[in-house]
């Protein structure tokens, strides 16, 4: 324990990568998961289907084979694929290639579970809704923006809330592939002060444990607010 | 029809399978002509720990699998090959069991983050995995040795402007997570990024991502000679390992069995003989015996 406290402003770095990695792939899987929805209920059977298949493939690789894509495979298929051309830094963090790499692989896997989190939520939208919207003469795109995605966001509110916390815990693979985030650093730890491997990690889970309770305090909050439907 | 289509692919893959399976045909022994103890149980007393895993025939050692020169193992071959493999046989040896007999040495891999729960657990009995000794570590572990003394260096590709430390400040220094050299990296004003193995992070540094990996001299070697004319190694050693075989602090008698199993093979010549074979094929000059670490009193 003494180590962590010691070299604290490098746990609370780590755990900064931690929750910057959970933001960003947050976001762009919430965005690509209600692209990837609209596909799938959606009147093109094309669409219908790429967006199946995208769902069953992405969803039943682990997501480590992802991770080892993009490290590893993607830049030697197509060059702009290595990320090298991200090179941000803010403060003492950096954003490259790496963390790159781990925000796309986290959004491309995460996205599939937010699909089918917000499809059971679309599927709570009686059929009603979508007939009257489309009676009124609005177009699909109207249709599901203005009538049945904001319904059925509110329905999924708990299912989402909970693949977006298996996100938060699915970052620590990051930790294998360059990036130095919470798991890495608790490895580093570890290493360095074997005699003190119980503190330390009951350190990083309680780390964890405060950063998925904001998560879960946070849907909570939003669950109760949407109530009124 | 289907049927019968099913039933071919599983006769192609039986035949794939049978073909690999004659590959492992002609083991290697090693370059160091190991010589098994003869009765070996009775030159320990009663009651120590050599006495006991002599007497049962078996020992558990701990290796890395992925450092070529030091422990790395052939999917095909299995037993692995490398420096600290071939210490690891000496000491096998003279607990009378057979090093090329997995029956009797079985070759467990350790990564850097286990090797100390492994040794307090008795998943192994003993570590030999390029294992810096650290006061931290022995607090926990035993560590006797050093049997080689090591520094960290820079790997990068031939052509690379890359000379030292200078040409990389600010810049991102691949290595394994959780390794002291990780550490060193960022000490040394370098950016660390970590992966699992360290042929990860060499695939980086042959794709670009990274300019330089960087750990001990002796890992970077192998990989120099594993790609050569693509990756060299640069710079001066800017940290000092020694590295050391770990074993359970419960058995405490084994310190000094190991130091003079260790000062035995450089007197006999075994131990230059197999730095030669393994980490001198790349063609680094065989070192010094380093001086090793009085035991603890127990």
């Amino acid at each position: 324990m003494e180590a962590v406290l010691d070299q604290f402003d490098a746990v609370l770095k780590a755990f900064g990568y931690t929750a910057l990695l959970f933001a960003v792939s947050g976001v762009f899987s919430v965005l690509l998961g209600t692209l990837l929805v609209s596909m799938r209920v959606g009147p093109i059977a094309v669409l219908n289907r790429a967006a199946a298949v995208y769902i069953t493939v992405v969803r039943n690789t682990p997501l480590v084979m992802i991770f080892m894509f993009f490290q590893l495979g993607a830049g030697k298929v197509w060059n702009l694929l290595n990320f090298q051309w991200v090179d941000i830094h803010i403060g003492t963090l950096d954003f490259t290639s790496f963390f790159t790499a781990a925000v796309v692989s986290l959004s491309l896997y995460t996205a599939c579970f937010v699909a089918e989190a917000l499809r059971s939520g679309v599927n709570a939208v009686p059929l009603g809704q979508a007939e009257a919207a489309r009676a009124i003469g609005l177009p699909f795109s109207g249709v599901m923006s203005q009538v049945v995605l904001p319904q059925a966001f509110r329905a999924s509110v708990p299912p989402l809330a909970s693949t977006l916390i298996a996100l938060l815990k699915n970052t620590s693979v990051a930790a294998a592939f360059g990036v130095l985030e919470a798991a890495a650093q608790m490895k580093i730890f570890t290493n360095n002060h074997a005699d003190q491997r119980w503190g330390i990690f009951i350190a990083f889970a309680l780390g964890y444990i405060i950063l998925v309770e904001v998560v879960s305090l946070f849907a909570t909050l939003l669950e109760r607010r949407w109530r009124i439907a | 029809m289907r049927f019968i289509r099913t039933k071919a692919v599983f006769a192609a893959t039986a035949l794939a399978l049978s073909l690999a399976a004659c590959g492992e045909a002609g083991e290697e022994e090693g370059p160091v002509d190991v010589e098994v103890e003869e009765n070996a149980a009775e030159q320990f007393e009663e009651g120590t720990r050599m006495r006991e895993l002599a007497e049962a025939g078996g020992v558990k050692i701990g290796v890395k699998y992925d450092q070529p020169g030091l422990g790395f193992k052939d999917p095909a071959s299995d037993i692995p090959t490398g420096f600290d493999v071939e210490i690891a046989k000496l000491l096998a040896a003279d607990l009378g069991l057979d090093p090329n007999d997995t029956s009797q040495v079985e070759w467990i891999e350790t990564i850097s983050d286990n090797r100390e729960p492994f040794l307090q657990d008795g998943t192994v009995d003993l570590v030999l995995a390029s294992y810096s000794i650290t006061e931290e570590r022995r607090a926990v572990v035993g560590q006797a040795g050093p049997y080689m003394v090591t520094g960290q260096q820079l790997l990068v590709k031939s052509d690379s402007d890359v000379e030292s430390v200078d040409d990389l400040q600010g810049k991102e220094v691949c290595s394994v997570t959780g390794s002291t050299s990780l550490e060193n990296v960022e000490a040394q004003g370098m950016k660390p990024v970590g992966f699992d193995t360290y042929s990860e992070c060499a695939e980086k540094v042959l794709d670009g991502t990274v300019e330089a990996m960087s750990t001990d001299g002796t890992i970077l070697m192998g990989y120099a000679a594993q790609n050569e004319g693509e990756l060299s190694v640069v710079g001066e050693e800017f940290s000092e390992e020694r590295i050391g075989v770990g074993y359970s602090k419960d058995y405490p008698e084994m310190c000094q069995w190991i130091n003079d199993v260790l000062t035995e093979s450089n007197e006999s010549g075994q131990w230059a003989e197999a730095f030669e074979g393994t980490l001198g094929a790349s063609g680094v000059e065989t070192p010094e015996f380093p001086e090793l670490d009085p035991c603890p009193e127990s």
